[in-house]
């Protein structure tokens, strides 16, 4: 087997009473689209903000490419190669498309104590950022401002500032919440563009997008992992009928 | 893409926003301010306009951090003291050597900046300007004990910065043409800055702290850099302000201080480029009027700032560029990119 992209093992995070993660443990390949689904409440966002970085766990471990990111702050474990999108969308305001997209790529391109030059001129930044508008169709947006963009445009934008970082592995929150069936449908041929091409944790409620996109599932109920496999396995799986898809499919 | 980019200087000049215009003319005035005076013989005024650039100076400094960065710093004026202490303070030891005075306000001013900030930018909203403020006090209170540097009563400064007759501080209109030009630079610098990379990585932290470290940027060291230039720009100011003066005292330290250079920052239109030098001017102007008929009448600055925050929100350059899309939407010209312009770093 190919040395796991990510590697979570026993983490675990409470608040107060709550055990939001209890003691999950989760493998990422290089390569796989890999989603996380479960019920509301069930610590997915919890653990997305773990593995960036936000929320520092109460215990257990994250290795990302063999290296332990564990105690890694947001903004290194972007730098080692790690890309977030947020369920409540998250754009730069007051600024343009173009300039979120370019603030992405500027990041990754060595540090960013240069005071001088101007950086809507800085043809290093602007054209990989067109690149990637282009990529998620919103180059026609570039210099639009982000709170001229409609719901799902800002979410396209958050997969573009993903990919400005040359991530090697996309942590996708929901991606396609509260999106209309145009716009989702969109966001499905976007993220099936990438399939293959980048690693990705995609947390998905669409049942049919997770069975459409992902090569293996995990199930989390009540912060724990109950099942990890294939679509097949995980839809014949006893426990996840009874905990989780039983409720819901039927 | 629009066509609003028309060739040559010729075309640029054809197509300046309200904004520029203003900018234009405000800094012609003032180009041409010893000559006014000297022409309709009112030398007061030249004094004012000395104190207003010398303001302006710290009102884009503090622009920076407050206006670009959303850092809301509410000790600036701490940094006018270190700069007007380091021209008092070797004047006292009889050394009057004008590049130490200015390289001393910047470098200390600097230094201060780094070690509060470090302290400071771990904190959010509310803490960050309470924590600022004590640092500024603390500044204030040093100054107010230091009994050899005269404490409360200040000190005189008999002889101004030399700079071995390359600059001549002794002649007024000398003197404020040195403080135009300074304030010149510093607009010059901040404008390189707040466009540059830099600038970018500050700037994006203001709109969104979050995303800008999930994106792979080191928002503090960013933000305490530029927390550092701020304070060493303000520095610089105040080692001109004690020059101009001729005298350093706590005073120059007090919140209150703090509070109006926020204030010249808020009613000009903070994170525009030019709009702390009109705040500036707005404020001295107001001073400069309103002291004829009340001397009090700073104690309803709070009032005015509050007004400003409340129904011009953008300040001056935001009332102006409104008026401009508003004057360009009834003669039918439909233009947002009047209001871009106007609120952009480059207005
Ligand atoms: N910051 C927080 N403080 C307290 N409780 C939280 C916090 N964030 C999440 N929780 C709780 O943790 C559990 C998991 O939440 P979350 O990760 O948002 O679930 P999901 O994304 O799967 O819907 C929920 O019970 C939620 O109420
Ligand atoms: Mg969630």
């Amino acid at each position: 087997m190919a040395e796991p992209v990510l590697q979570v093992s026993g983490l675990i995070k409470s608040f107060g009473g709550v055990l939001a993660t209890d003691n999950v443990h989760l493998t990422v390949l290089p390569f796989e689209t890999h989603a996380v689904i479960g019920p509301n409440g069930a610590g997915k966002t919890t653990l997305i903000a773990q593995l960036s970085g936000a929320l520092r766990p109460d215990a257990g471990e994250i290795h990302f490419k063999g290296r332990d990111i564990t105690h890694f702050p947001p903004y290194r474990r972007s730098l080692a190669g790690l890309a977030r999108s947020f369920q409540i969308t998250s754009v730069v305001q007051e600024m343009t498309v173009l300039q979120n997209v370019a603030l992405a790529v500027q990041a990754h391109r060595g540090h960013s104590f240069r005071f001088w030059h101007p950086a809507a001129a800085d043809r290093e930044l602007i054209e990989p950022a067109m690149e990637r508008l282009e990529q998620v169709s919103l180059a026609e947006r570039a210099h639009d401002l982000t709170n001229a963009l409609s719901h799902g445009e800002r979410r396209q934008l958050e997969i573009a500032m993903a990919l400005a970082t040359d991530a090697e592995l996309l942590l996708l929150d929901e991606p396609m919440a509260g999106m209309g069936i145009e716009e989702s449908s969109r966001m499905v041929s976007t993220l099936q563009a990438l399939k293959g091409e980048k690693t990705m944790l995609l947390v998905e409620h669409d049942m049919d997008v997770v069975f459409t996109l992902a090569d293996r599932i995990s199930v989390l109920v009540y912060g724990k992992v109950i099942a990890t496999g294939s679509p097949e396995e995980v839809r014949s799986d006893d426990a996840v009928r009874r905990a989780y898809l039983g409720d819901e499919v039927a | 893409m629009e066509s609003r980019s028309a060739n040559g200087l010729m075309g640029k000049v054809l197509n300046l926003s309200f904004n520029g215009w203003l900018m234009i003319v405000v800094l012609v005035i003032f180009a041409f301010a010893p000559v006014l005076t000297e022409v309709f013989n009112q030398p007061f005024y030249l004094d004012v306009a000395t104190r207003l650039v010398i303001l302006a100076i710290a009102a884009v400094s503090l622009n920076l951090i407050l206006g670009f960065g959303g850092m809301i710093s509410f000790g600036h004026a701490a940094f006018l003291g270190l700069g007007a202490y380091s021209v008092g303070i070797p004047f006292y030891y009889d050394i009057y050597n004008g590049w130490l005075h200015f390289a001393l306000a910047i470098v200390v001013s600097a230094v201060f900046a780094v070690i509060t900030g470090a302290i400071c930018l771990r904190t959010r909203g509310v803490y960050f300007i309470m924590i600022t403020m004590a640092f500024g006090q603390m500044v204030y209170f040093a100054g107010v004990s230091a009994e050899e540097y005269g404490a409360d009563d200040g000190l005189s400064i008999y002889v101004r910065s030399n700079f071995n007759g390359v600059l001549n501080f002794d002649d007024d209109t000398s003197l404020y043409y040195i403080c135009f030009v300074s304030l010149l630079v510093a607009l010059y610098i901040v404008h390189r800055i707040v466009n540059s990379r830099f600038g970018m990585a500050v700037r994006g932290a203001k709109g969104n702290e979050e995303r800008m470290r999930a994106v792979g940027f080191n928002v503090y060291i960013y933000r305490l850099t530029c927390y550092a230039i701020a304070g060493a720009m303000c520095g610089f100011a105040g080692a001109l302000l004690a020059n101009f003066t001729d005298f350093i005292s706590p005073e120059m330290i007090d919140w209150t201080r703090s509070g109006e250079l926020m204030f010249m920052v808020i009613l000009g239109g903070s994170g525009t480029l030019f709009g702390p030098f009109l705040g500036a001017a707005a404020f001295v102007g107001l001073d400069v009027f309103l002291s004829q008929y009340w001397v009090h009448w700073r104690l309803i600055f709070g009032i005015l700032l509050v007004l400003t925050v409340l129904f011009a929100k953008g300040g001056i350059t935001g009332v102006v560029a409104n008026l401009e899309s508003m004057l360009r939407r009834t003669r039918g010209r439909g233009s947002s990119a009047a209001k871009a312009d106007g609120e952009g770093p480059d207005g």
